[in-house]
């Protein structure tokens, strides 16, 4: 097996010794012969029901079947638009800027043949506004691109053309969310939407959109090149492919690395971030980003995939992984984590807008020693109405509570010592 | 329908309506906050959640939002399982988390769809122990106050302001915790519904400033069914009292009519009631056209004197005044000697407008109508002022076909953000052929600069190539536009209006609409007419033009002035030469150039002080009914006609409204006693209607410092209410006699919905006014002939433009719109202006009038075209047709909002 075909989204950044790839690299291992099969000789469907069939599922966090979402695009005349979510602002998750910055050339590929698919006339990567190198490597990628004739009028000579432009965001959490995120691209409040209708019936300007994570849309150059076989033969559980995971805390060496779906979680931490530092104890992960729900030792040995960490009461999302050591006080890490999901809050629905500053308030007070009987019962309450989806607009708010209520799950007597003793234990005198 | 069930009970509703509408329209109680019945629903509040059940089997269930649920064949669900309700109630803490502690001295207070919800939920312990967020507020202008502090953040009224009256200067900005509800800087909320955030908004973040300022109570107002005096459309008000002052007007919802919004006009226009202008005792003209208050006994007899004289006695009526009034002046100086007291156009115009209605050829649609249109050609008519209420429907119109897409798309026709975000800008077809840039240009599809009299041809010449006779336009203008979109239609509204005084323009409309009708189309007709009784005195008929009744009086005659400032009607010479000329009674509510010049002047009663009946646009006869008694000699000009019939020696044959009102009926009101029940009425056959709350407080001590005895609630002999709280509201008496909503729970406006039989639809009893048929007038009244042309000469021939906030001449005497109120102004194409010398905001002499104005330039203006404010206070008001212009470099701006002065001499 070549780099590249163990490593699809990486590979070739790493044989050409791991600067970013530009066109004549990437024309060098088999770049653009995707595109080229799809566009001028694959039916847009059988694009559909190849990255159906190959499982693919969407890499932003939900996990949901990239083909079947594409499926969803109706037939109908008019614009249709492809997005490419590059608003990556979740916590502890930089893969996509890595993608971007390394090979960019990889999302535009995968984003012709997506289009392709959905017969997308038009399409926009919406970019992280603070992402800077990534917005001027993906703008030099599309530039070498259009200069070769794959992007814009009559791409590889057929009948399909496509228009892509970047977008850098404003710059706020929630436009990540597929709605608020394509509110944010019509220049309108970046709040979500109601469903339905679903973006794929009614999405960009009222028109059929379909919104796909970075890391996805990477992953389905391989797909038609590589076929579908070899893709569900790379992960190591039911779930294909391989997955870009993260891991970041107080380990050797924190960092990102493509393994194939399903690589346990010790085996990332012991292994791949060389173990913890200076003798730390591991106590809790938060395995997808902020907004997913502790695993704790328990866990451990599970395997990083979607069904796996489901099971045990959490989410992959984005599989990059925060860890939270026996020096971190996990009261302060609750109010660190709400305070960011308070300030992210769109401000729409009563739930998020007032009951997240609120935790926020009442985990600063017992973090500060000022907790008080009864403030755990609050913090349960809003976590409980706060938390179930469907309570709220958009899950922003569901997902902020997930690191709270496992929090108190598995950290109580941290909770309740704080509030017993009226001091945070985890600090020293001199801080 | 679906039958579907909450807490077990079966209940029916639209399939696909959303539940929380369902359920209010069953009138159960449900707490809400961000859905409207107007604005639909958009899930932000998160109040109305019940609990969702799967099936029969299900015993647990599911949070859901019924706002955003849809009704189906055997959804089952609960508002009273504890979850739910202790859901709400969280709701409800989270909520007041930062709202203030003020209640006591807030405007709101006693009126709060937030306390009521509150009070509800039963939230009340706080919990929340960390800061308060506070804002700085902003001054909105004259009409709208502004207390941050107070929002809850409901999105409604950005969603009324801007996404249904069009507003772009109200915006939600910030976000997270801190959402602010303003404007980018400081300044007055420009678009003309920004009162209707009053009742919008569910807490006192936006309140009446003008009702602030001189604060009483919601509870402590004593309210009648009213009807706006503001235009043609008759608008159904709620208006209220306090210490002998009319306190405020706010929305009586009309399903047909108004819905639940009314303009600014209609809202701030009625404090002239309260004006120190008001004519509160009679007096004289002593000479020098100035005005002398001698009471009314003494100038009663100079009065009697006057109509018992052998002199000729005519009669000038009034299209501000009720039915009743006209007509018991018609009949006390004789049908030959009653002039209505239109001006002489407008009684052309307005008589075509009459005769539309009466035939059938045309369907004259009520303002629910026009938002059913699905094209729409506005002709020479800025209906965005003249009939704001109108205007707003037709923005609604136009969103039309955003309803058929969302349809298509399987998005529910209430879920408000979805239905507009897949629709974007795809509107029906909105056509304007005016003269200037109307409000409504940003949901047109296109427009086109034309004088009047162009658009009243161009009508025609449409009429002729939807008829077939005649070649069609030459294609890619705006006729062949407007013409292939007019072809396409199923339901297509030709609207003008008489503003322009121009009756071919409207015969011209209606042959358009006619021919749409022929060709096979849901045709509609809708004409504004000028003021609120435009219909009404027209109908009342007599022999007189206005020409005629002022050269009567010019040749010597004694006069009878009913509400009427004849200087509004001709122009100041003739008038002058008339009131010189002749013996004048003036009765009415504000002193005005006529009452300077006039030999007695009585005080009449304005609305608010009386019992009457308007026929709006449509020939809707409405009953407005006295809200209070007027302090000192002030007596409906009915009554004074009454008294002056006495003194002569004549039985006018009534001595109540309500048998005038009768005697109406049988002179070409037919029916017109169905708009309001009379003063025998008994809700339940025992109860007069109650004026005021039943929370209504200080009856014995609110005159204590002048009596500390009890005083007697007046007897109401002239109508079925009580000026009391004791007496009936529910809901469930006629509806033209309810007076305020209240329901146990909701004190707020918000109780509407337990007066209605569903959510939009009638009052319990249906909706009151009553539709006349005008054929009596027609085929017994003298009709008006066109008004001849004044022959002026110039080169610019010259439109009449009526701003919103001046132009109508009660409301121009109300301090609110005074300070919204333009300075005189004279419109130009650019080009024009260039050509002359003249620059935005510099002097223009317009020769044919006589004085300088302000210089504004509009590229919608045609060319060779000047318009010029109209209807504001003064004496130089008439249109004209043609002017020269010419740059007036000593000219000194007035500043907008100072002009309340009235020309006398």
């Amino acid at each position: 097996m070549s780099l590249q075909e163990r490593l699809p989204l990486s590979g070739r950044v790493e044989e050409i010794g791991n600067r970013p790839v530009f066109m004549t690299d990437y024309l060098g291992g088999a770049g653009y012969e995707a595109a080229r099969i799809a566009v001028t000789g694959m039916d847009p469907n059988e694009v559909i029901a190849k990255v159906k069939e190959a499982n693919l599922r969407g890499r932003g966090g939900a996990g949901f079947p990239t083909g079947v979402k594409w499926g969803f695009v109706p037939d109908v005349e008019g614009v249709k638009y492809l997005v490419c979510n590059g608003d990556e602002m979740e916590p502890g998750t930089f893969k996509d800027r890595y993608l971007i910055e390394y090979n960019p050339h990889l999302l535009v590929e995968g984003m012709i043949i997506a289009a392709f698919a959905i017969q997308a006339q038009k399409a926009y990567v919406f970019l992280r506004g603070e992402y800077h190198v990534p917005r001027r490597r993906l703008a030099r990628a599309i530039e070498e691109a259009s200069a070769k004739g794959f992007l814009g009028e009559r791409i590889f000579g057929s009948d399909f053309s496509l228009d892509l432009r970047i977008h850098s965001s404003g710059g706020r959490y929630i436009c990540g969310e597929e709605t608020a995120l394509l509110n944010a691209l019509e220049g309108k409040r970046g709040q979500p939407r109601t469903r339905p209708p679903f973006p794929p019936a009614s999405g960009a300007w009222g028109r059929p959109t379909i919104v796909n994570n970075v890391e996805t849309l990477c992953n389905v150059p391989s797909i038609i090149r590589l076929g579908v076989d070899w893709y569900r033969n790379l992960g190591l559980t039911s779930d294909s492919g391989t997955k870009i995971y993260g891991v970041s805390g107080k380990v050797n060496n924190p960092g990102l690395w493509e393994l194939p779906m399903g690589t346990p979680i010790r085996e990332l931490v012991e292994e791949h971030a060389g173990g913890m530092r200076n003798g730390h104890k591991l106590r809790g992960i938060l395995p997808g980003g902020a907004s997913t729900d502790f695993l704790v030792e328990e866990h451990f040995d599970l395997s990083m995939d979607y069904e796996t960490i489901q099971a045990a009461g959490s989410r992959m999302g984005t599989g990059t992984m925060i860890l939270m050591d026996d020096s971190i006080c996990p009261v302060d890490l609750s109010r660190n984590l709400q305070h960011f999901f308070a300030q992210e809050s769109c401000g729409f629905c009563t739930p998020c807008r007032e009951g997240l500053p609120w935790v926020e308030g009442v985990l600063a007070d017992i973090e500060e020693g000022r907790g008080q009987e009864g403030d755990l019962d609050v913090l349960a309450l809003n976590a409980e109405y706060i938390g179930d989806p469907g309570n709220t607009f958009c899950l922003h708010a569901t997902g902020a509570i997930e690191p709270l209520q496992s929090a108190l799950k598995y950290f109580r007597e941290d909770f309740e010592s704080h509030i017993r003793t009226g001091k945070c234990s985890y600090r020293t005198e001199a801080s | 329908m679906a039958k579907f069930f909450i807490d077990g009970v079966e209940y029916e509703a639209k399939a696909g309506e959303n539940l929380l509408q369902a359920a209010l329209s069953q009138h159960l109680d449900l707490p809400y906050f961000c859905w409207h019945p107007s604005l639909g629903s958009v899930g932000a509040c998160r109040q109305c959640a019940v609990v969702e059940y799967r099936d029969e089997n299900d015993k647990k269930g599911r949070l859901s939002m019924a706002c955003l649920t849809g009704v189906r064949e055997g959804l089952r669900v609960s508002i009273a399982n504890s979850r739910a309700a202790d859901f709400r109630k969280t709701v409800i803490e989270w909520l007041m988390q930062n709202h203030p502690h003020d209640c006591p001295v807030c405007e709101e207070g006693g009126e709060c769809h937030l306390q009521d919800m509150t009070v509800m939920t039963g939230h009340s312990v706080r919990r929340y122990r960390q800061a308060k967020r506070t804002w700085q507020n902003q001054d909105l202008g004259p009409f709208i106050g502004h207390e941050m502090n107070r929002c809850i953040t409901c999105y409604r009224c950005v969603r009324f302001y801007a996404d249904y009256a069009g507003g772009t200067d109200l915006g939600a900005f910030g976000s997270r915790g801190r959402m602010y509800f303003g404007r980018v800087s400081e300044g007055t909320l420009e678009n003309e519904f920004s009162g209707n955030l009053v009742e919008v908004c569910p807490t006192g973040v936006f309140t009446d400033k003008p009702f602030a300022k001189q604060y009483t109570r919601k509870w402590d107002l004593q309210s009648s069914p009213s009807v706006c005096t503001g235009c043609s459309v008759g608008c159904n008000t709620f208006a209220a009292e306090r210490y002998g002052q009319l306190r405020r007007v706010h929305n009586r919802y009309h399903a047909d009519l108004n819905g639940y919004f009314i303009c600014d006009r209609g809202r701030f226009g009625m404090h002239f009631v309260n004006s120190d202008k008001r004519i509160r005792m009679g007096g004289v003209g002593v000479g020098d056209g100035t005005f002398e208050a001698r009471g009314t006994e003494r100038v009663l007899e100079t009065a009697s004197a006057l109509v018992r004289s052998d002199q000729a006695l005519i009669g000038i009526g009034s299209p501000r005044a009720s039915v009743e009034s006209n007509v018991a002046l018609k009949w006390l100086v004789g049908s030959e000697n009653f002039c209505p007291g239109l001006a002489d156009a407008d009684a052309a115009a307005t008589h075509e407008l009459i005769a539309s209605i009466a035939s059938d050829a045309c369907c004259i649609p009520t303002i629910a109508e026009i938002e059913r249109a699905d094209a729409v050609l506005v002709l020479g008519e800025d209906i965005a002022d003249t009939a704001p209420r109108a205007a707003l429907a037709l923005r609604q119109a136009v969103r039309g076909v955003s309803f058929a897409m969302a349809q298509e798309a399987g998005i529910p026709h209430w879920q408000d953000a979805g239905v507009r975000g897949h629709a974007q800008d795809h509107r029906h077809p909105l056509f304007i052929a005016c003269a200037g840039t109307s409000r409504l240009e940003d949901v047109a599809e296109a427009t086109e600069a034309m004088h009047p009299e162009d658009a009243a041809t161009f009508a025609l010449d449409l009429a002729e190539v939807i008829a077939g006779k005649r070649e069609a336009f030459e294609p890619g203008t705006f006729a062949a536009r407007v013409s292939a979109v007019l072809a396409d239609s199923k339901a297509p509204l030709v609207v003008s209006g008489t503003s322009q005084g121009n009756a071919s323009l409207v015969r011209a409309a209606r042959d358009l609409a006619v021919s749409l009708k022929i060709a096979g189309k849901q045709s509609m007709l809708l004409v504004a007419a000028r003021e609120a009784n435009s219909v009404g005195a027209c109908m009342v008929g007599g022999s007189l033009s206005m020409s005629e009744a002022l050269a009567r009086m010019a040749d010597g005659c004694s006069v009878v002035v009913l509400e009427n400032d004849l200087y509004r009607r001709a122009d100041a010479g003739r008038v002058n030469a008339a009131l010189r000329a002749s013996s004048v009674i003036v009765m009415d509510v504000l002193e005005t150039p006529t009452a300077d010049g006039a030999s007695v002047a009585l005080p009449a009663a304005s609305f608010a002080e009386s019992t009457g009946t308007y026929v709006n646009y449509e020939c809707r006869a409405q009953r407005f009914y006295q809200t209070f008694q007027p302090e000192g000699e002030i007596l409906p000009s009915w009554a004074w006609i009454s008294r002056l019939a006495s003194e002569r020696g004549s039985d006018p044959g009534w001595d109540s409204i309500e048998q005038l009102t009768r005697q109406c009926a049988e002179q070409g009101f037919a029916g017109i006693e169905q708009a309001g029940p009379g003063s025998d009425y008994r809700f339940a056959g025992i109860s007069r209607i109650a004026r005021q709350t039943h929370r209504y407080s200080g009856r014995t001590a609110m005159y204590a410092d002048e009596t500390v005895h009890e005083p007697k609630s007046r007897i109401d002999s002239e109508t079925a209410f009580a000026y009391s709280m004791e007496g009936a509201n529910s809901g469930r008496q006629a509806s033209a006699t309810i007076p305020y909503v209240w329901s146990p729970g909701w004190n707020s406006n918000q109780s509407l919905f337990k007066f209605q039989q569903e959510i939009s639809g009638p009052w319990m009893q249906g909706d009151p006014g009553v539709r006349l048929d005008p054929s009596w007038y027609l085929r017994h009244e003298a009709h008006p002939s066109d008004a001849e042309s004044l022959a002026a000469e110039g080169e610019f021939r010259s439109v009449p433009i009526f701003p919103l906030f001046g132009s109508e001449e009660q409301s121009a005497r109300s301090w609110p719109i005074v300070r919204r109120m333009p300075a005189p102004f004279a419109v130009l194409h650019p080009q024009d202006a260039a050509r002359l010398g003249l620059v935005e905001g510099g002097g223009v002499a317009v020769l044919a009038v006589g004085r300088s104005c302000e210089v504004r330039l509009d590229a919608g203006m045609p060319p060779g075209v000047v318009g010029i404010a109209a209807g504001l206070p003064g004496k130089d008001v008439q249109p004209h047709c043609r002017t020269d212009l010419s740059p007036d470099p000593e000219f000194v701006r007035k500043m907008d909002g100072e002009p309340g002065v009235i020309a006398r001499g």
